[in-house]
């Protein structure tokens, strides 16, 4: 493994750390001390996320024109890092909705640019584990920040201005092991003469394919918040533990990234990134019929983990793959781009199923749509698999 | 620089950085507890007075005074709101009361932090506590203290889904719950309808353990919707109305009332009679009111505000339900107050 790609691995977890602990108080504080209620909370959740789409292909696009992924990285973790000094000041919500804002845009603007470089970092039949790694360490960091923002204010109950410092000092970590111990270029692999990078050399008929295949099982992706609404909506456990729910995920995820990554690599990226949607479709079930809802909860997580495990990381590695060396970023943020794209058209359409039908049919019809597309999706990943590696 | 330069500056920062953000974790916890060391600053009985407190008319609410009592649960009397406060042993994020039973929503603080609902009997001994699923928001008794009502936020946990939703349910008191409220059957404007964005909040009971009323948010719009327990059904009676509170006698709702000022909604208190459907806007009260009300008597009505310039400290005041009536300052430090006759 290389040490770029655990560095990598590092920062992601540190960053992780910073922005998921301030999320995770961010409700308690906006009610509790700011005294915002409900319904004059109107965060424009869509545009966020359609300027971090643009975002995150243009840090793609950056990336691989000036040749130097790690700067634009390090421009996106360091946009993060000053949102957090700004949040310190903001006290009023429409300053917090533009910090959380610029914070997403530094999100997408590193996303693409830093996997180039952990695919960079790695040849071709090792990176679903690299991938693998780097998921496992930023996931640890997303189960860590909530606790630890939550155990401070355990300690100081009015602490929200402590965590937010906390969260600061831990962007900074990010920002500084990026920038001081991540080498610009993988030493090991000297790029051949840089040739400009263009969409025509993107676009190549591998890349489409599993732009489509990603879209098609992207817009047949629940979010995972729907799945913990449903389990909710079966009372018992679930209520208990809703606020808990995603650290269940966020813990089998990260427990199962690297073996699902190894995995990847020995049978076939595509094949893996098929199959988990089979685990995504098991968790529909499970939430639908959820008879014995203990069970079904852990479960619902545990596939959902495994989901997020043998996707997240295994499509970057498999764009990394169907690409050329000089346009691995723009490949990576397109098909990133495209699944962000899908999930938003998917949680819309599925918000109104859900009240149409229910949660329980609503999840059953969405689960029996991907039953259909999961054969031809298998073929299609299949024939990528055997798909040979662009030449440099 | 070279590797070992390179990691020696990334150590050196990494100590700036872990000391920096220890010393002010620290500095915070010791201001926080010195703050909250302190005796209150308004005037106390003893807590064996809170049990003779506990027997006469009286208002309970929660205490907001930044001191050793912060989020304790006070009570004052009736003829004296703004008189010596006793303390019960009881924390809440939100109270209320009936003669014979209390209602608290709780933060439970941790590394796994939860939310409960926990009923009491009138010497606060815990008659059961139940889980609820987000930040506590309001909560209310039916006037014989048989049922309660919660509304809780229930919150996005990842920057993917910043945004609320609210969860409402009734429960029986020392029993089971009804359900959640967006589940029952919702007719607006009398037409049957199921829409996918419904919220429902704000629940007041009427005297005989059936009839409630609440506001259902969808479209953008608000409703007062009046419920009925038993065939579950939520029919609108009027819009614009934003956490309903029935009067004692029946026959008002006090509520909040939106308008836009500065670009964000602000609230105003108002009164809808109900068998006229005439609406009175108490615009003496300027300041923007987020609480449910709470009526103290026929003509007046209590709530909570906020300190701008103290973050955490909020007062009880009550006003005059004549539309220019002017708020005066009932109990200082407080919040959720509960009148109980």
């Amino acid at each position: 493994m290389a040490s770029a790609v655990v560095t990598l691995g590092f920062v992601s977890m540190v960053t992780d750390i910073s922005s998921e602990s301030v999320a995770a108080i961010l409700p308690l504080y906006l009610t509790g001390v700011l005294g915002l209620s409900t319904i004059s909370y109107g965060f424009v959740d869509a545009l966020y996320h359609g300027v971090s789409a643009l975002v995150r292909i243009g840090g793609g696009w950056a990336a691989d024109r000036g040749g130097h992924p790690k700067w634009v990285a390090l421009l996106g973790y360091g946009t993060s890092a000053v949102a957090r000094v700004f949040l310190l000041f903001s006290t009023g919500l429409s300053a917090i909705a533009t910090v959380v804002a610029v914070d997403r845009v530094g999100k997408g603007l590193r996303t693409a640019p830093r996997d180039a470089m952990i695919a960079d970092a790695s040849a071709d039949a090792d990176r679903g584990r690299a991938f693998g790694v780097h998921r496992a360490l930023d996931t640890t960091g997303a189960a860590i920040g909530p606790l630890m923002a939550f155990a401070v204010l355990w300690w100081i109950p009015d602490g929200y201005l402590t965590v937010m410092v906390i969260s600061l000092g831990f962007a900074l970590l990010g920002v500084a092991l990026l920038g001081l111990l991540v080498p610009d270029r993988s030493a090991s692999a000297p790029r051949p003469a840089r040739r400009p990078a263009t969409w025509r050399e993107v676009a190549r008929p591998a890349l489409v394919k599993l732009l489509t295949l990603a879209g098609v099982l992207g817009l047949l992706t629940v979010g995972d918040g729907f799945i913990y609404l449903a389990l909710l909506d079966r009372g018992g456990f679930a209520a208990h533990w809703f606020p808990l729910l995603y650290v269940g995920t966020n813990l089998a995820y990260l427990s199962l990234a690297v073996p699902f990554g190894r995995l990847a690599d020995r049978v076939g990226k595509g094949k893996v990134l098929v199959a988990a949607h089979v685990a995504l479709l098991g968790s529909y079930l499970t939430a639908a019929f959820a008879w014995w809802v203990t069970l079904a909860t852990a479960l619902a997580l545990l596939l959902l983990g495994m989901f997020y495990a043998a996707s997240d990381g295994v499509i970057a590695a498999l764009a990394s793959r169907l690409s050329a060396d000089h346009v691995r970023a723009s490949s990576i943020a397109a098909a990133q781009t495209v699944v962000a794209v899908a999930r938003m058209a998917s949680s819309a359409v599925f918000g109104v199923l859900w009240f149409l039908l229910g949660p329980q049919a609503a999840l059953v019809a969405v689960g029996a749509a991907l039953l259909l597309v999961l054969p031809i999706a298998f073929t299609a990943a299949s024939s990528l698999d055997r798909e040979p590696t662009p030449a440099p | 620089m070279s590797r070992r330069a390179r990691v020696a500056t990334f150590m050196a920062l990494a100590l700036v950085v872990l000391c920096g953000v220890t010393a002010y974790a620290v500095a915070s916890a010791v201001r926080y507890h010195r703050t909250h060391d302190r005796p209150p600053t308004v005037a106390t009985v003893t807590d064996d007075a809170a049990v003779d407190a506990m027997s006469e008319p009286r208002i309970l609410f929660r205490h907001t005074g930044i001191d050793e009592r912060y989020g304790r649960v006070a009570v004052v009397s009736l003829v004296d709101p703004g008189g010596a406060r006793a303390f019960t042993p009881v924390s809440c994020d939100r109270v209320y009361a009936t003669s014979e039973v209390e209602s608290c929503l709780r933060t439970e603080r941790g590394v796994v932090t939860e939310y409960s609902l926990t009923e009491y009997d009138d010497r606060w001994h815990q008659l059961q506590q139940v889980p609820v699923p987000g930040i506590p928001s309001r909560t209310r008794l039916s006037p014989d203290g048989s049922l309660v009502a919660t509304t809780t936020f229930v919150s996005g946990h990842s920057y993917m889904q910043v945004g609320f939703s609210t969860a409402t349910e009734i429960r029986d008191v020392d029993g089971d719950s009804h359900g959640d409220l967006e589940k029952f059957d919702l007719v607006l404007l009398g037409r049957h309808v199921v829409p996918r964005d419904r919220n429902v909040w704000g629940v007041t009971f009427g005297p005989d353990d059936n009839t409630f009323y609440a506001t259902v948010g969808t479209g953008g719009e608000t409703y007062l919707v009046r419920g009925d327990l038993r065939a579950r059904t939520l029919t609108s009676v009027a819009d614009d109305v934003e956490c309903p509170s029935l009067s004692p006698d029946g026959t008002r709702i006090a509520f909040k009332q939106a308008s836009r000022r500065d670009g964000r909604t602000w609230w105003t208190p108002a009164v809808l009679d109900l068998a006229h459907g005439r609406r009175t806007v108490l615009s003496g009260e300027t300041r923007d009111v987020d609480d449910q009300i709470e009526w103290l008597d026929r003509d007046t009505v209590l709530y909570g505000v906020g300190r701008e310039d103290e973050p955490g400290v909020s007062d009880v005041w009550e006003l005059d339900t004549s539309s220019d009536a002017r708020p005066r300052l009932l109990i200082e430090q407080a919040w959720s107050p509960a009148v109980v006759r």
